[in-house]
């Protein structure tokens, strides 16, 4: 399997794990630990975690809120502002997520080369 | 360059990591508040009601069934029990709300709000909210009982807490990235300085102090009389006093302080308010007494009242709590009902503190020098040190206003005198009546209660009907407490409480209703003195009338009465105004906006447009009138709209009348004409902007969230029609927070509904899911279950068991 598929895989499964008992930076651990594992390359070194975690975010709040008509989605929607629009804040969520990962990956990437020389 | 790389991305993280995590200004820290694990998206869902849950310190099993509106029915064995589960079954629906109201008594909401809230939290520090609540805690620690009650309801709210993993922390916490403390019988006892305060926590003598001064006496008694030319008591006219051997304190010769203030302390709502009525057997279509109550509040989200049913083995009760309080609080038994209205009494005095240095340290009093005690305040503020607030305490109460607070003057300083501070065992209160079988527990329980004086109305299977005005009321001279007093005077001391079984009542009146509105207790006969702070004049004879008006009354009769939007004060003026204006120099739009007026029936329903002009048309009139009121740096109270329409009709050539800053001198008649321009043009310049001004649009009635009325969590643009001094007393953000009419067959059969759901989680379908019905004027039937074994209508149940 090539690494681009084995990092996404890994900091999705990772991100997952940690998630069920770290709070929400959970998912920059995740991208960090799979990065110095699988190594990246160029842009992919953000993208990769950044589409893992943007993945796993967005679906994981469509699943919640999917699963009670969009209640309280809508109403954070206007708070944030977001014309009430449950879908733009499920993308703001995997944006959000997705970019910490991402930043976390090109950390870990960092990390990783420091240690190999 | 690796070494810059790796600097760059680690700065990089650190900015995300920081920037995610961190709360700024109104923004929520975005990554923790986003993250689908543990941030919002966790609170879209309803609150859990099936499983077992096991809570620390039951002794026996506990059944909560939820019927379909999510309203808790507690069947416990034994009462520890039972009050431990409405803590933790209050704290599990209400969590956020309980504390927020607490913190906000106590003047603590700059912990999480920040500075912003400083001025707020001074405020109910130096009105003593804290002192009063420990006062208050100090006496119920008298009675073992209650205070293990208020204990077990604390370790039941605990429960909740430390159960409560921080994904599910409510979502208010989550926005404003704090977290819930444990929970004490200090603030419950805070919750209750928070409704004193809320409903007897208003006086206007600094202000009529200001007006005595500037109109003198004979103007100031024409401007607020004690007691208006039509009056309907609460206590029946001609009821026989004869029994009471107490007398009137004697007024003592002295002079007082007419001093000139600037500003005042922001006061609770004006329309803080109630209805309350019961009819007797006689009076009903079914032989059974049948009991009203719908408390006036701010519009709140999460309203300030959860329903529950709360049953022992040896009582039974049902109807609304306040989160955060022990039992219920408006509602009924199997035996008796009972409900609340404001009793408006005047428990909050000033007085006068001269100091005898710049050190505050002591005061003058009876001619000699006493002890002023110092408490400090430390105001902890989220993002800044913590501010310090010396507030020194007289033995009236505490220094309010000195050279730190609204104040410049060193050695000079008000003091207020308020029954919030005197202590009481309300709770206990509660707990009688919700035990309650009959007359005599009721007028037992009534005993203990001090602030705010309320009147409790009272029905039972039994037949009796009644009425109590109960607080703990002082036997003031005639006169004292309308103004500022001096605070070195012992005769200017409350000298002695009126004795409790003096307090105003009446059971099984001849006529065959009680009712209360916040109007007078009593007319002139009741031998103590009774100061007018602004009783409402309007809704009680609305009330009284329509009982008046035939023999029998049906459940429908009570729905249509809580419902009813007879504006009784625009019939006391309008008709009068049609007769006396002169329309000549009307253009042809203000024509028709006079018209509309015309045509109105007086009822303030949504479609009508009357309503919205005759509300524009008395602002400006009354702004017009009160003209002289318009003084800078002069605190004033403008006269109460009864007396007010009674100058316009009887006195249109007064003084009053004129309009300062013109050069003519203008009668009553000019300022109906001037007034009614203004309005014409405020309504068309509305209209141009916004469409139609019928009253649901003008009114525009809203129940806004407990933080500011946050838009995305309040319900706008709501239609219903009332308003103020109106049976129906909605008005924009204000008006009947709960509605309870109870029918006392055996067992009771009650309606219920408030504006409001029973979920405090904006992200729960029970958030908000009685608005729309209780704006369209229904009710829903409340479940009255008499026994645990009851399965109809039940939609999950809990158990709760002990470790």
């Amino acid at each position: 399997m090539n690494t681009n598929i084995l990092n996404f895989i890994v900091t999705l499964f990772l991100a997952f794990i940690f998630s069920v008992f770290l709070p929400w930076w959970s998912v920059m651990l995740a991208a960090f630990v799979s990065a110095i594992l699988f190594s990246l390359k160029g842009l992919k070194v953000f993208l990769i975690p950044f589409l893992a975690v943007f993945l796993f975010w967005t679906g994981y709040a469509f699943a919640l809120a999917n699963g009670n008509e969009f209640t309280l989605a809508k109403k954070i929607a206007i708070l944030l502002p977001l014309d009430g629009n449950p879908y733009l804040l499920i993308l703001v969520t995997g944006i959000v997520g997705g970019f910490a990962g991402g930043i976390a990956g090109i950390f870990g990437k960092q990390c990783q080369a420091l240690v190999k020389k | 360059m690796k070494y810059l790389k790796f600097t760059i991305s680690l700065l990089l993280t650190a900015i995300i990591f920081y920037g995610l995590n961190t709360k700024f200004g109104s923004v929520p820290p975005i990554g923790k508040f986003l993250n689908p694990a543990t941030g919002i998206w966790q609170n879209e869902k309803d609150e859990s009601i099936t499983g077992i849950v096991s809570i620390d310190g039951l002794k026996d099993k506990v059944t909560v069934h939820y019927d379909e509106q999510l309203i808790p029915h507690i069947f416990a064995e034994n009462e520890n029990d039972l009050y431990r589960a409405q803590g933790y079954i209050t704290a599990k629906h209400r969590l956020w709300q309980m504390e927020f109201q607490t913190m906000a008594a106590a003047g603590r909401l700059s912990e999480f709000i920040g500075e912003a809230a400083l001025n707020h939290d001074r405020r109910q520090r130096r009105q003593g909210m804290g002192f009063g609540a420990e006062k208050t805690i100090e006496k119920i620690k008298e009675d073992p009982e209650t205070m293990a009650y208020l204990e077990a309801y604390a370790e039941g709210v605990n429960s909740y807490i430390s159960q409560l993993q921080p994904k599910d922390i409510p979502v208010e916490y989550k926005l404003l990235d704090y977290k819930p403390e444990p929970w004490t019988a200090k603030k419950t006892a805070l919750l209750l300085m928070y409704m004193t305060k809320d409903l007897a926590g208003s006086d206007n003598d600094l202000e009529y102090t200001n007006a005595l001064r500037m109109f003198g006496k004979e103007r100031f008694d024409l401007l607020y009389p004690d007691f208006y030319d039509v009056i309907d008591p609460i206590i029946p006219k001609n009821t026989d006093w004869s029994y009471i051997d107490v007398p009137l304190t004697e007024t003592p010769a002295s002079e007082l302080p007419l001093d000139t203030i600037s500003k005042t302390i922001e006061k609770p709502h004006p329309d803080n308010g109630s209805n309350n009525w019961a009819i007797s057997g006689q009076k009903s279509y079914s032989g059974n007494p049948i009991l009203a109550n719908d408390p006036h509040l701010g519009l709140n989200l999460p309203s300030i009242w959860f329903v529950m049913q709360l049953s022992t083995p040896t009582h039974n009760t049902f109807g609304a709590t306040l989160p955060g309080a022990l039992g219920i609080i408006s509602g009924f038994n199997k035996h008796i009902a009972w409900g609340e209205t404001n009793a408006t009494r005047d428990v909050q005095d000033w007085y006068k503190i001269e100091f005898k240095d710049n050190t505050r340290k002591q005061y003058k009093y009876d001619g000699a020098w006493r002890t002023a005690n110092l408490r400090v305040e430390e105001i902890k503020i989220k993002g800044n040190a913590t501010f310090v607030d010396s507030v020194r305490y007289t033995h009236h109460g505490p220094v309010t206003y000195d050279k730190n607070f609204m104040g410049d003057n060193e050695l000079a300083g008000y003091a207020m005198k308020w029954s919030g501070h005197i202590g009481g065992n309300n709770a206990r209160t509660f707990l009688e009546l919700n035990k309650g079988k009959n007359y005599d527990d009721y007028v037992n329980a009534l005993k203990h209660y001090t602030a705010p004086a309320q009147n409790f109305v009272f029905a039972s299977t039994e037949g009796d009907i009644a009425i109590w005005i109960q607080g703990q009321l002082p036997n003031k001279w005639k006169g004292q407490g309308k103004y500022l007093m001096d605070g070195s005077n012992p005769g200017h001391d409350w000298q002695s409480f009126i004795p409790q079984q003096f307090n105003a009542h009446t059971k099984n009146p001849e006529r065959g209703f009680v009712s209360s509105a916040n109007q007078h207790p009593v007319d002139e006969s009741y031998p103590f003195y009774v100061f007018n702070d602004g009783y409402e004049t309007y809704r009680n004879r609305v009330i009284n009338d329509f009982f008046n008006s035939k023999d029998t009354f049906n459940i429908q009769d009570f729905r249509d009465l809580q419902n009813n939007n007879y504006n009784l004060k625009a019939a006391e003026l309008l008709p009068h105004i049609f007769n006396t204006m002169n329309t000549s120099s009307l253009t042809k739009e203000e024509l028709q906006i006079f018209n509309e007026i015309k045509s109105w029936n007086f009822y303030n329903d949504i479609d009508e447009l009357g309503p919205s002009i005759w509300s524009a048309w008395w602002s400006a009139l009354h702004s017009l009138l009160w003209d002289e009121y318009k003084v800078d740096d002069v605190a004033l109270k403008t006269p109460y709209d009864y007396q007010t329409i009674h100058l316009l009709k009887t006195k249109g050539n007064d003084a009053f009348m004129d309009i300062i800053e013109t050069p003519e001198t203008e009668t009553a008649g000019d300022l109906f004409l001037i007034s009614f321009k203004k309005a014409a043009k405020s309504l068309m310049d509305w209209k141009a902007q916004n469409g139609t001004y019928n009253w649901n649009a003008y009114k525009a009635t809203y129940v806004g969230h407990l933080l500011q009325g946050l838009p995305a969590f309040s319900r706008f643009n709501l239609p219903i029609g009332g308003g103020r001094n109106i049976v129906n007393a909605t008005k924009k953000n204000h008006g009947a927070s709960w509605r309870m009419i109870v029918e006392m067959s055996s067992p009771p059969t009650a309606l219920g509904i408030y504006p409001g759901g029973q979920s405090g989680n904006p992200g729960s379908r029970y958030y908000d899911n009685f608005i729309d019905d209780w704006a369209a004027g229904k009710y829903r039937t409340l479940n009255f279950m008499q026994t645990d074994s009851n399965e109809d209508g039940i939609i999950g149940t809990q158990t709760l068991i002990s470790d």
